[in-house]
């Protein structure tokens, strides 16, 4: 992609923890652009600002220590120099990290592009009592360098001219630190090897090919396989060289590469930086001796993890229970503007739309929650504690092929009782090593979510009365326990090839985070997980209701329904009588507003805590239609002052409720049936002979099947297949008891563990699909907990049976056999392998 | 001896790193090259990892990664 003539593209390079987002923001202020890289998960910011009225395009590429071909990351960056070809790299460098920044300058250098070096956060590196010498290094190096302070704004003007000025010298001759007398010379003959071979030579820089190719860089490798004629004879005059360079000097290039960059660093810095004193971290070792403590150090870490499942989970629910009303006030417009509600029936425009836009404010609702946990990931993030996190549960993590970074998200996906495994999908971006990455995305579907608890609470308050908190400890841990287990089977089979970092990982000086720069980071990732978000629950959900919901019912069984609709209206209107002044008033159309309004006036007063609110209530109403309003008063109400008993009012009343209740009836009847007909019903059906040896019949297929669209109903289907007929006032608890008379407490429990290994919630599996930024995976989080779930559940209810354990008997010995599991999981070594 | 025998507050130099595989070039990459001074900080609460102090920065490494960094005591 070629940049306009009056663009001009500018990189943004550095290592991580140099300040670079600050100079990224100092730059652009809010003029921000974010998006993906194609393909990957690395966020890719743009913005722009004019100076002398060019515009001016600045790319935050992501921070790198190197630039390698091994991390995703690093990738990126180099791609980005190569393919985009900016005008100007700004090099950001942390001002007191001089020697290892120059470190990465010089393999940009390499690559050709005119350079801008800033050295940021120099008051810092002025507090620690360097003094560096700009014009000596800006010599030495033979390109402009500018000091910033880009949390304070200082040093903006200048960097922004110093890029102006240096897009201009397009054939400024690029500086090369030199690799010594031992391989210069191969660099230099490699290089003049490269430079006749026209599908490299307009391709690539080679003096930084050359470097690359004796690095035995995959990566380059694969430029000369793609671009070269002659592939084969430039990598065997690589292989030859350096096989002959390792003999001669028992070293391998790669080595001496990376050791005189570093020498020539140092040798820049011995005449440019001065060292007034000995800088030690005082403050942030002082921290560290408390916050990486053998026993401090847990502790800090607990309650860190709880302050931010409170924040974020329970808080933030208490949020939505404040923004949801905003959301139902956009699904009631919609509903308003779709065709109306029919008695038995709804027209197939207004239930696919319903569905669809239930589905993605299901999704919204969460917005409050990823907003604060965001904020605090970026603090954590700021501050430096992150590292310490991964530092201090690395090793027991590890031995589960996660990484001491996983803890987080799945706290926050539900490690012990109630999280939400969207956000906790979320939490795993920040984690670098790719393999544990999958890992911990993969076993967040068996956390336990809050929606699966009120079905452990059903369940338990049936089966397991007696031993309540012990049941309640059991699905809480054994999700763990399993989830582990998955973690390291996962490790040892699917993710065996997936690319697992080094830990070398670097524990920076706490700082103090920027509200500016916590805020956007937290602003900027819940705009782009909403943008994305939205069109695919659109996409899924409406492939849900189909699949449950088609092809529907048969004509004639329509029409049965609609017949028992229209007595049932007849019915009711014989029962009020033609003399009824308010029969006049409920005919035709009229009848399903005054449903609606009857139904709104319902779910308003359940609502309702307090007495004035009732009254508020029902002065809302009654000003909304005075009339309708005095039927669901059931004709008691008062006009001017006085309490009037309306007898007719109160007839209708009585003769609604019947008519009401044979509705719901109707419309729960045609849905079931719907149901059980769709696909996902007769899958139900199907999978029967398999499932009873897990103890579900194709009801409870169903229910399991139908609660894939929300979990949350998981409860309410149930409720809705052993739905009480007539209006008897039984529990479901007792009516579960009662239809399922066969039940014994091992049934319930293969059921439960089936709900523990249930698949993630559609935004659980968008959240799934952006981060790994693959649909392979997503799916694959969708099945293997099915399969898992019922070989679990086969395995205790079968196993259960044979022996003929009681449900807690079966309960305890599934727990010992998932505890050795855990323990021989843990036990497995595996040297790991990083290519 | 390699790194990870380094206990705590011992200062060492670094003479090679003795692997070229992803984690020899990131332990090139941060520092640890021939000549170089580094100091034991710490263990984590676990023992394992353990951060160590190069060039006025902190890095934390595996005993597995530490293993393959060739180290004097000094």
């Amino acid at each position: 992609m070629s940049s306009k003539p009056d663009k001009i593209v500018v990189a943004l390079v550095g290592q991580p923890n140099s300040g670079k987002s600050t100079i990224f923001n100092m730059l652009t202020g809010a003029r921000q652009h974010i998006a993906n890289y194609p393909g990957v998960t690395v966020e890719k910011k743009s913005g722009f600002f004019h100076q002398d009225g060019i515009c001016i395009e600045p790319v935050d590429l992501p921070g790198t220590y190197s630039l390698t071909s091994y991390t995703e990351e690093e990738r990126i960056a180099r791609d980005f120099l190569l393919t985009e070809s900016p005008s100007v790299v700004v090099d950001v460098m942390d001002a007191s990290n001089l020697e290892r920044s120059l470190y990465l300058l010089f393999q940009v250098a390499e690559m050709g592009i005119p350079i801008v070096v800033n050295l940021n956060m120099m008051d810092v590196a002025e507090k620690r009592g360097y003094k560096i010498n700009t014009e000596r290094l800006s010599h030495q190096l033979g390109v402009s360098v500018i000091s910033t302070v880009g949390n304070k704004g200082r040093g903006k003007d200048k960097l922004k001219q110093a890029i102006l000025e240096s897009s201009k010298k397009v054939d400024a001759v690029p500086f090369h630190i030199s690799y010594g007398d031992a391989l210069e010379p191969i660099l230099n003959s490699l290089e003049k090897r490269l430079s006749e071979d026209s599908g490299l030579s307009q391709r690539y820089p080679l003096r930084w090919l050359a470097v690359k190719l004796m690095e035995n860089d995959e990566e380059a490798q694969r430029a000369v396989r793609r671009y070269s004629n002659e592939n084969d004879q430039i990598l065997a005059f690589v292989e030859e060289k350096t096989a002959d360079f390792i003999q001669k000097h028992k070293k391998s290039p790669k080595k001496v590469i990376a050791v005189s960059r570093h020498s020539n660093a140092q040798k820049i810095i011995e005449t440019s930086l001065l060292r007034e004193k000995e800088f030690t971290r005082t403050l942030t070792d002082k921290i560290d001796s408390a916050v990486c403590n053998r026993f401090s150090g847990p502790v800090i870490l607990a309650a860190t993890i709880y302050t931010m499942y409170n924040l974020a989970i329970v808080q933030g629910y208490k949020i939505t229970t404040y923004t949801w009303p905003l959301l139902a006030w956009s699904r009631d417009i919609v509903a308003l503007l779709l065709p109306p509600e029919g008695f038995v029936f709804d027209p197939f425009i207004r239930s696919i739309s319903l569905w669809v836009v239930d589905g993605t404010i299901a999704v919204l609702n969460y917005i409050p929650i990823f907003l604060i946990l965001f904020a605090l990931i970026a603090i954590l993030e700021d501050t430096g504690y992150m590292a310490r996190m991964a530092f201090i549960l690395d090793r027991i993590f590890r031995h589960f092929g996660l990484h001491g970074q996983s803890v987080l998200p799945m706290i926050i996906g539900g490690l012990y009782v109630g999280g939400c495994a969207v956000p906790g999908v979320m939490a795993c971006r920040a984690m670098k090593d790719e393999k544990a990455k999958m890992a911990t995305i993969m076993i967040m579907p068996l956390m336990n979510c809050l929606a699966k608890i009120p079905f452990y609470v059903l369940m338990i308050g049936i089966f397991f009365a007696a031993y309540r908190g012990i049941a309640m400890f059991f699905i809480a841990t054994i999700t763990l326990i399993i989830a582990l287990s998955i973690a390291k089977i996962l490790n040892l089979t699917v993710l065996k090839k997936k690319l697992s970092a080094p830990f070398v990982m670097e524990m920076p000086p706490y700082h103090m985070p920027t509200v500016r720069g916590v805020l956007s980071r937290c602003l900027e990732r819940t705009w782009l997980f909403v943008k994305k978000i939205i069109t695919i629950v659109i996409a899924v959900s409406a492939v849900v209701y189909a699949l449950l919901y088609l092809p529907g019912l048969s004509e004639e069984r329509k029409i049965q329904f609609i017949t028992q609709g229209n007595q049932a209206q007849q019915n009711f209107f014989n029962k009020i009588g033609r003399d009824n002044p308010y029969a006049g008033l409920i005919t035709g159309d009229n009848l399903n507003k005054f449903s609606a309004y009857w139904n709104d006036y319902r779910k308003a007063k359940m609502g309702a805590g307090s007495q004035e609110a009732m009254e508020a209530i029902d002065q809302k109403f009654r000003t909304k239609d005075p009339e309708f309003f005095k039927i669901v008063k059931r004709g008691k109400y008062e006009t001017k002052g006085r309490l009037i008993r309306d007898k007719q009012a109160k007839d209708v009343y009585n003769a609604y409720k019947e008519l009401d209740k044979t509705r719901n009836r109707l419309r729960r009847e045609q849905n079931e049936e719907i149901i059980i007909a769709s696909f996902m019903g007769r899958t139900g059906r199907f999978i029967e002979p398999l499932t009873q040896w897990a103890g579900f019949n194709w009801r409870i297929n169903i229910a399991l099947i139908s609660a894939f669209a929300a979990k949350e109903n998981s409860v309410a289907t149930l409720g809705g297949i052993y739905q009480s007929s007539s209006g008897e006032q039984k529990t479901l608890e007792e009516r579960i008891k009662e239809k399922e008379g066969g039940w014994t407490p091992l049934h319930a429990l293969a059921i439960m563990l089936f709900m523990a290994m249930y698949p993630p919630c559609i935004p659980t599996l968008m959240m799934i699909h952006l981060e790994t930024a693959s649909t392979k995976w997503m799916l694959f989080a969708t099945f293997y907990p099915i399969v898992l779930g019922i070989i679990i559940s086969i395995l205790v209810f079968t196993g259960g049976n044979l022996l003929g354990l009681s449900g807690f008997q079966a309960m305890i010995a599934f727990y010992i056999l998932a505890l050795i599991l855990l323990i021989s999981m843990g036990l497995i070594r595996r040297e790991t392998e990083f290519t | 001896m390699t790194l990870d025998e380094v206990t705590p507050d011992q200062e060492c130099e670094v003479i090679d790193v003795i692997t070229e595989d992803v984690i020899g070039q990131r332990l090139l990459d941060m520092g640890f090259i021939p000549g170089v001074r580094v100091r034991a900080v710490r263990n984590a609460p676990l023992v394992d990892p353990v951060e160590f102090l190069l060039k006025g920065y902190h890095i934390s490494l595996r005993h597995s990664e530490a293993k393959k960094i060739e180290v004097k005591l000094l």
